[in-house]
């Protein structure tokens, strides 16, 4: 009989954070079948040319820092972050795009933070950020909505869609692409919104972004049922976001989209099931997660409606990693037996 | 049934109760030996009160309690003490403690014993006291003697009694089983502890998964009178932890760092409650508690009712385990048990379940990954901490920052650590930053008290010095009193200044016999051409200024004095011996050169240098005297004429000089005749009117002009040979002025060609008058020498024995001076010698005088 030592606790939940990235992969399907759905076999090759990137570059930095590779390959981390950021891109967007967006997240914002659990900001985020800036113009071509543009579900093909994305873009590209709604209601010009939404085919389609929207939600209440993430940063985020718009909307309709469409389109619906419950970057205590929502929720209001970006979530998410660390400080729960929660980091004298 | 409090976080993990309570309660056999540990609770270890080789009963005390919080141990079974020495007990260091050892005799002999009549009768503190002679400790964990708990009625109101029957941790079913079976007991002992608390309200709380427990509770409060509520509370882990039971069953939270009696709760575990019963109805100490044998190593998982010090492996072999599967072995729970290594150890007071785990049951922890601030942890700390920054915290050392953070609030319970994704063992962490906190504290405290020892005894010191300082200002103050006063007996304040001058003259002669002690050292050294002959003569000059200092300081000093009192003429006396000092240095060093020069010495050029020095000295100290003598003789205006004559005769002389120049000037057309002219008519009214005031002295005492001096250290001038002489020399010195001269005219009149030939011409004749008169010179001076030469005398010698002389009556001189004020005996003897010296002194001089 050979005993030995160990302190207490002798028994652990079997999770394990593979475990956790795995079952939000899982959380992503609805949203996947439904940009596919909608947009095309485009999200699911992008999904896949993405993930086998960062598990390339992933490994190549993991080796070049001495790490035990299949130790850090196996957490799943690198896919997950693959996959957000393939859903957040253009379902046609061209694979160098794709692979300077998987670089950007992996080895920049990831692994030369320190890897897993280190990065300040959220790396799909940084990716996205960095796209959406450098290359503007294939960053807003997205795909009209395949099952509402003609007449019947005409889905293009899966070998021209790789081809579209692997081969030239130009020959086949105007068929397919149109803006988003929220290009749409940015720049519309003079109108108001009711003429906005009259006028426009892409807002007259707007059907499937609220669709793939509710498939995010599924999701995203997957994961809360599952108990991967608290309520309070999706909760606080859709609520800042939705009261803020139906203040400006009661004020003014025809200058204000209706909260409805702030919330089922673009981003919205990714970023708070998805992208704001990434634990490492945002802030700690419930309290703190509070704080870190609204300020996402108002942010993307005010850039949306205000900013230049159409849409806002990586740019407010992104702010808000920055702010997480601070938020920390002054959230700090009441701890048990103690009248008043701590702030900062230290006793004050 | 009262209102249930959720706290914050805790978990489900799997219970694994039921395994243990399908069997009744078993009595463990006695074993052959028992190990009982002196300290089985919180506070000081009992005393041991038995000696090795002693009989003892069971139940016998065989160690008593010590101190405040400390509890009596006893004797589980009749036998003979073997061993009082320390072994392995139940703790999660490993280490070991004092235990006594008693080898059973097999026949469980009871001590007579007998519980309380009626515990009513006594006073509190007796029966207080009762049970902490009865070994009653807390037997939920932690093991706090009961006895204290008890007393806390004195100092807090207690208004709640919680009795903590919730038993959260899985495994353990030793409390769910002895509710089942003696519930009777649980009642008997809430109604002692009632007695002496008296509290409000009395909690039973219970955890929602021990049904058949509470049933057996309900029915057996009926038979009391006693106002009891049984609270079930859901089962999540950790609502057994005290903190959270409260929390639990009266929404109340006790303040970090206070205990439950501050909120006027007192807690006991049941286990402990029944132990009371016991002592108080049959007086039975507690020597025995039932313990749950668990895990899947376990053949026949049951609760053992095992005496206090039965080894471990008695028990598990009772339970039919499994030596091939057991991969670790568990006292306690698994959330807050340890493991331990030895199966020999003994159960103590606080040992409520052994688990014996196979690997799959306990795997071995996985590496830890990283933290991903997923936050379970966070959700899951019953303490509502965070988790992950106290982690972080630990990991990087920032104890101020986790302290912060309410680190010392976290209960250990392990919440955390299980519902890590990461695996990462976070109770360690905490552990590992509270022993180091703690570590810091104590050296902090450590290191506060040396400094403030080392402060008091430095400000000791310091009042010391500062009392010594005090006290010899008072004694310096008192001395300066009775000084003050003599002072003001003594007549005269005038005797400071005379008293200060014997001192300086002491000082004197102290540095001239210093100096004089450095010239023998340093000729002897030049004799021996020693290497520290430069050294030496440094020190010799140092000696020698300090004498000349001294001996100033003197001058200046009795000046002071005697100037009030006496005309000029002691200056001149003292101008005469600095002349004569003067002199004899130069004398001394001369001779030193001399010698340094024929032994060829390096030192000779050093040498040479202090004799020009001295020379110049010695001719300087000799025109002051000379100066003051002629002043003192004019002033006096007793014999001015001398002085006045030689004036006049000076004026004329140089009035005379300067018409020879002039006319010669004159007579070469040269350029700077007229300015020559100017000089010469002021010469002249010089001449006048020193010739003037010479008549005016003359008319004035005529019959007083006489003679100089009788005495004088200078030679008596020869009428002949000097005056000859000093014209000659004096002619060679015109010359060279004259030469001088022409040579800065010719030099300032360069560009005028005309006149700078005629200058030319002029120098080359003053040249030729120059050399002409030097030769004078020099040749009337070697005939003096040669003529000294011929009668056999070496002029060179002469002169310095002359000095010699000289010096010696200088001497002499000052010695008697000396004598006269402190040694009159030998004022005689120095006086006739003083005579002697003088007479040769005035040979040397008159020999000397003939050749010059």
């Amino acid at each position: 009989m050979a005993l030995i030592r160990i302190t207490s606790p002798h028994v652990h939940k079997p999770t394990s954070t593979a475990g956790i990235m795995r079952l939000v992969i899982l959380a992503t399907l609805p949203g996947i079948l439904a940009m596919t759905f909608f947009f095309g076999w485009g999200t699911l090759i992008n999904i896949v040319w993405a993930s086998a990137l960062a598990i390339t570059f992933e490994a190549l930095c993991i080796r070049a820092r001495n790490r035990p590779l299949s130790f850090y390959l196996r957490d799943n981390s690198a896919i997950l972050t693959a996959v957000l950021i393939a859903l957040a891109l253009p379902p046609f967007a061209p694979w160098w795009l794709t692979a300077v967006a998987v670089f950007v997240a992996i080895v920049i914002a990831k692994q030369l933070y320190g890897g897993i659990g280190q990065n300040p900001f959220n790396p799909a985020m940084v990716a996205y950020a960095l796209v959406l800036i450098s290359f503007p113009v294939e960053m807003t071509r997205w795909t009209a909505p395949f099952m509402l543009y003609g007449e019947g579900w005409n889905i293009l093909a899966f070998t021209d869609t790789f081809s579209l994305i692997f081969g030239s873009w130009v020959e086949h590209a105007d068929a397919f692409t149109s803006a988003t709604p929220l290009d749409e209601m940015r720049h519309r010009g003079g109108l108001t919104t009711e003429e906005a939404w009259r006028a426009s085919d892409v807002l007259a389609n707007v059907g499937a972004w609220h669709a793939v929207s509710a498939a995010y939600a599924m999701g995203g209440v997957l994961l809360l049922y599952k108990k991967i993430f608290s309520w309070h940063t999706p909760a606080a985020f859709l609520l800042s976001l939705g009261g803020i718009a139906t203040f400006f909307y009661i004020i003014s309709p025809d200058t204000y989209a209706d909260p409805f469409f702030h919330l089922t389109v673009g981003g919205t619906m990714l970023g708070a099931f998805f992208i704001a419950t990434d634990p490492v970057s945002s802030a700690t205590s419930n309290k703190g997660k509070i704080w870190f929502g609204i300020g996402i929720g108002s942010l993307i209001y005010i850039i949306r409606t205000w900013g230049n970006y159409p849409d806002a979530v990586a740019f407010s998410i992104l702010l808000m990693n920055l702010a997480a660390p601070f938020i920390d400080q002054y959230t700090q729960p009441r701890a048990y037996g103690h009248k008043a929660s701590k702030r900062g980091m230290k006793e004050k004298i | 049934m009262s209102k249930i409090f959720a706290f914050h976080g805790g978990i489900h993990p799997p219970e694994n109760k039921k395994q243990s309570t399908r069997a009744p309660i078993r009595l463990a056999p006695v074993p052959e030996q028992l190990t009982i540990p002196i300290q089985q609770h919180i506070g000081a270890p009992a005393k041991p009160c038995v000696h090795v080789g002693e009989q003892v009963l069971k139940g016998q005390m065989i160690a008593e309690a010590q101190g405040r919080i400390s509890v009596s141990i006893h004797a589980s079974s009749s036998g003979t003490i073997t061993d009082i020495s320390p072994q392995s007990v139940p703790h999660p260091s490993g280490l070991e403690a004092p235990c006594i050892s008693i080898k059973t005799d097999g026949q469980d002999q009871w001590i007579p014993h007998q519980g309380l009549a009626d515990y009513r009768s006594l006073p509190p503190l007796e029966l207080i006291n009762y049970i902490r002679n009865h070994g009653i400790a807390g037997m939920g964990g932690a093991g706090f003697p009961t006895d204290v708990k008890l007393h806390l009625g004195d100092d807090h109101i207690v208004n709640t009694l919680i009795i903590n029957a919730a038993e959260c941790e899985p495994y353990i079913t030793a409390d769910d089983m002895l509710i089942r079976e003696r519930a009777e007991q649980i009642v008997g002992g809430i109604e002692v502890i009632n007695y002496l608390l008296n509290p409000t309200h009395i909690l039973i709380g219970i955890e929602d998964n021990k049904a058949h427990a509470i049933r057996v509770l309900e029915d057996a409060l009926r038979h009391t009178k006693l106002n009891i509520d049984i609270v079930v509370v859901p089962t999540k882990y950790p609502s057994g932890g005290e903190k959270q039971l409260v929390r639990l069953l009266t929404g109340v939270e006790v303040p970090s760092g206070r205990i439950p009696a501050d909120v006027g709760i007192v807690c006991q575990n049941i286990g402990t409650v029944a132990a009371i019963n016991q002592a108080v109805h049959h007086g039975t100490p507690l020597i025995s508690r039932i313990v749950t044998v668990t895990g899947g190593a376990v053949g026949k998982p049951q609760n053992l009712e095992a005496l206090i010090g039965t080894p471990i492996n008695d028990l598990l072999e009772t339970a039919q385990v499994n030596h091939n599967t057991l991969s670790r072995l568990v006292m306690g729970g698994p959330m807050m048990g340890f493991t331990i290594e030895d199966d020999a150890i003994p159960i103590i007071k606080t040992s409520n379940c052994i688990i014996a785990a196979v690997k799959e049951e306990m795997p071995p922890a996985p590496p830890s990954q990283a933290c991903i601030r997923c936050g379970l942890c966070e959700q899951a700390c019953p303490a509502e901490l965070l988790p992950q920054q106290l982690f972080w915290f630990s990991k990087s050392r920032e104890f101020e920052k986790a302290k912060h953070h309410n680190l010392f609030d976290c209960i250990e319970c392990g919440a955390c650590s299980y519902v890590c994704p990461s695996n990462i063992p976070l109770v360690q962490y905490y552990r590992f930053a509270k022993n180091e906190i703690r570590d810091e504290e104590a050296e902090q405290r450590k290191s506060d008290q040396a400094r403030q020892r080392f402060e008091a005894r430095q400000a000791r010191l310091e009042q010391a010095v500062l009392d010594k300082e005090i006290r010899r200002k008072e004694r310096a103050a008192q001395a300066a009193k009775t000084q003050a006063a003599k002072k003001a007996s003594s007549e005269t304040a005038a005797q400071t200044p005379e008293d200060n001058i014997k001192q300086l003259k002491t000082a004197a002669a102290i540095t001239r016999t210093k100096l004089k002690k450095a010239l023998s050292a340093l000729e002897a050294a030049k004799a021996d051409s020693s290497d520290n002959i430069a050294q030496l003569d440094l020190q010799y000059k140092q000696a020698e200024h300090a004498a000349e200092e001294a001996q100033k300081a003197l001058e200046l000093a009795e000046s002071g004095i005697q100037a009030p009192a006496t005309s000029v003429a002691p200056d001149i006396k003292q101008l005469k011996t600095q002349a004569a000092v003067a002199r004899t240095k130069l004398k001394k060093a001369q001779q030193a050169l001399k010698i340094a020069e024929d032994k060829g010495h390096d030192g000779a050029d050093t040498l040479r240098a202090t004799v020009a020095q001295l020379e110049e000295k010695s001719v300087a100290a000799q025109l002051v005297f000379a100066n003051a003598e002629t002043d003192a003789a004019s002033s006096s205006s007793s014999n001015p004429l001398p002085a006045l004559k030689e004036s006049t005769d000076k004026a004329l002389g140089t009035f005379k000089k300067a018409e020879a120049a002039l006319e010669t000037a004159i007579a070469n057309s040269s350029p700077a005749a007229e300015k020559m002219k100017a000089g010469v008519e002021k010469l002249k009214a010089k001449y006048t009117e020193a010739l003037a005031a010479q008549e005016a002295a003359e008319t004035l005492s005529a019959p007083k002009a006489t003679e100089a001096p009788a005495q004088s250290f200078e030679p008596q001038p020869t009428a002949r040979t000097p005056a000859d002489l000093k014209a000659l020399k004096q002619n060679v010195s015109i010359m060279r002025t004259k030469l001088k001269k022409t040579e800065t005219l010719l030099a300032s009149a360069e560009a005028d060609s005309e006149q700078a030939g005629e200058l030319q011409q002029e120098i080359v004749r003053l040249t030729q008058l120059h050399k002409d008169a030097k030769a004078q010179l020099d040749a009337e001076e070697e005939g003096k020498i040669k003529a000294a030469a011929a009668q056999g005398i070496d002029l060179k010698k002469l002169k310095i024995d002359a000095a010699l002389a000289r010096a010696a009556v200088t001497k002499l001189e000052r010695s008697i001076k000396k004598a006269q004020e402190a040694e009159p005996a030998e004022l005689n003897a120095l006086q006739t010698e003083l005579l002697a010296a003088q007479q040769q002194a005035t040979q040397f001089n008159n020999t000397l005088s003939q050749f010059e």
